[in-house]
């Protein structure tokens, strides 16, 4: 941590410190924190992100110089709608669950012509480096806009998915013998201002995934859900799972499982 | 700790950061800007920002208006309007006090255009923000202190 | 060159109200790449908004308007089905035009 950034806290603290009792504190913050977020919310970056998605979905692309028009996201060739919101899901033709992005690059590579190596190469964007894939899940999530998340894993190849990723969910590993339940399994935990889901239910797991893909202000970029998995594991310090990884699916199956109800509020914004 | 964010707290880092900037460019020779106002961009206080917007002292108005949250979970992108219901308003800007630079961005009204503006900073610390207004030639200044926190992980 | 901006523009009671969003990197130059380098600053300077030939609003950015920059403003006039085009530049030369139809 640098000397900054312990300053802006010892700020905050000294703030909340005058404020009065610990209660008064976390609602006048989680109030000017939500009018924050609010201001985000109209005109968010991501809807950038979502017309150039557009496009790329129409563009004739790769070796076969076709279009992803005709792309099965799991309701059918070309059927956007709903689509995000019911994925992972099982798909005969690949005898796999797969989540948006491994059907999006399967896509790539079987209409396209792309390689994996290809299509996987910029997943995602670094400062000057645009990612085509970010663009195009924000364009299939805002196609799930206002849906309901629905993913029942009543397949039994989802079933066991789910399964797994809730034994990860769980499993503590890593140097530090950490799990995402540690963080994510409780109510009313946060780290420093930010306010930590409760996973495990129907209204944290909700309230996280309806969100996503999500335009993080941070990065100055969209995140999608592989991104956002990817680098929990990187912070709790376990190895980082490749791109596209089962571990990765079994996650996301189990958190829309458990969300699986909720309406899809996409893209999001995010600090 | 990602890089980006690791950039945006060295924005704070006062005098250091000066001698950065310059080998960055961003006062380049190269830059051909007929209109940009280089020298108000340039300046570093807020004193030398308003000497070179022609502003000099501005008065302080109850009727400029700077809007923003008490607290920015993210510095990098921080929502601020500015908005007054005084007449002629040909002029409006906004400083950022402790940035490296003050001056972040400057908009010119032609008639018929409201003094009501909203856009987003970047802002390297907590720090006043100021809205400055020229009404029928002469300047009026608002301010608010905007509290920039570091988040945790997640989101 | 660049992506494209989205720009939304609607007209009630008269007064036609404008939300641009663009797409542009907006680097400060204070930022290092991960060999150490600093990235040259890289942002728009100017940027315009007109109404047929009338100008509605001119304005001046520094580095420190965040990436990927949101601006919203409103003025007088402008009719259902006017276009509206915004325009900027930035400090390497690079320049963009996008339009919108007020609604």
């Amino acid at each position: 941590m640098t000397q900054v950034s312990l300053k802006a806290l010892a700020t905050v603290v000294l703030a909340v410190a005058s404020i009065g009792s610990t209660l008064a504190q976390d609602s006048k913050i989680a109030d000017e924190l939500a009018k924050y977020r609010e201001a985000l919310a109209d005109g968010n970056p991501a809807d950038l992100f979502e017309v150039k998605g557009e496009g790329l979905w129409l563009e004739k692309r790769g070796p076969k110089n076709a279009s992803l028009e005709q792309c099965d996201l799991g309701q059918g060739p070309g059927k956007l709608e709903g689509a995000y919101a019911s994925l992972p899901k099982y798909f005969k033709d690949t005898n796999k669950v797969m989540d948006v992005e491994s059907r999006l690059v399967h896509c790539m590579m079987t209409l396209q012509g792309f390689t994996l190596a290809e299509a996987t190469k910029q997943w995602y964007s670094k400062p000057g480096k645009d990612s085509d894939i970010e663009a195009l899940v924000t364009f299939i999530g805002a196609k799930s806009n206002g849906m309901k998340i629905k993913v029942p894993a009543t397949h039994p190849e989802e079933a066991k998915m789910a399964k797994m990723g809730e034994y990860i969910f769980y499993r503590r590993s890593g140097p530090q013998d950490f799990s995402c339940s540690i963080c994510h399994g409780q109510e009313g935990k946060r780290i420093r201002l930010q306010e930590l889901g409760n996973l495990t239910t129907q209204e944290g797991a909700g309230f996280a995934m309806k969100t996503w893909p999500s335009y993080r202000v941070s990065q100055g970029t969209v995140w999608t859900m592989q991104r956002r998995l990817i680098d929990c594991m990187r912070q709790a310090r376990w190895p980082e799972p490749n791109y596209l990884a089962d571990s990765i699916i079994a996650l996301e199956t189990y958190l829309q499982k458990t969300a699986t109800g909720t309406v899809m509020e996409t893209p999001g914004i995010k600090r | 700790m990602n890089n980006q964010r690791r950039n945006v707290l060295k924005t704070g880092s006062g005098a250091a950061l000066l001698s950065v900037l310059a080998a960055a460019g961003i006062i380049t020779p190269g830059m051909a800007l007929a209109d940009w106002n280089k020298a108000a961009f340039d300046a570093k206080s807020m004193a030398d920002t308003l000497k070179a917007m022609g502003a000099g002292a501005p008065a302080d108005s109850k009727d400029v208006q700077v809007t923003g949250p008490d607290i920015a979970e993210n510095g990098a992108v921080v929502p601020v309007g500015v908005a007054t219901s005084l007449p002629n308003v040909t002029m409006v800007a906004i400083l950022i006090e402790k940035n490296p630079n003050a001056l972040a961005a400057s908009f010119t009204l032609p008639e018929g255009t409201e003094a009501n503006i909203q856009t987003r900073v970047k802002m390297g610390q907590t720090s006043n923000i100021y809205a400055l207004v020229k009404s029928d030639g002469k300047f009026f200044m608002a301010t608010k202190e905007i509290k920039v926190t570091l988040g945790g992980c997640g989101g | 060159m660049g992506n494209p901006m989205k720009i939304r523009a609607a007209n009630k009671d008269g007064v036609t109200e404008i939300k641009a969003l663009i797409s542009h990197e907006m680097e400060t130059g204070q930022r290092k790449d991960a060999a150490g380098a600093v990235v040259p600053a890289w942002f728009i300077t100017e940027l315009t908004a007109k109404l047929g030939d009338k100008i509605v609003l001119a304005a001046e950015f520094g580095p420190s308007v965040s990436k990927n920059p949101y601006l919203a403003f409103k003025f007088k006039g402008g009719a259902k089905g006017d276009k509206v085009v915004v325009s900027w530049k930035d400090n390497k030369g690079d320049s963009r035009t996008d339009e919108a139809v007020i609604n």
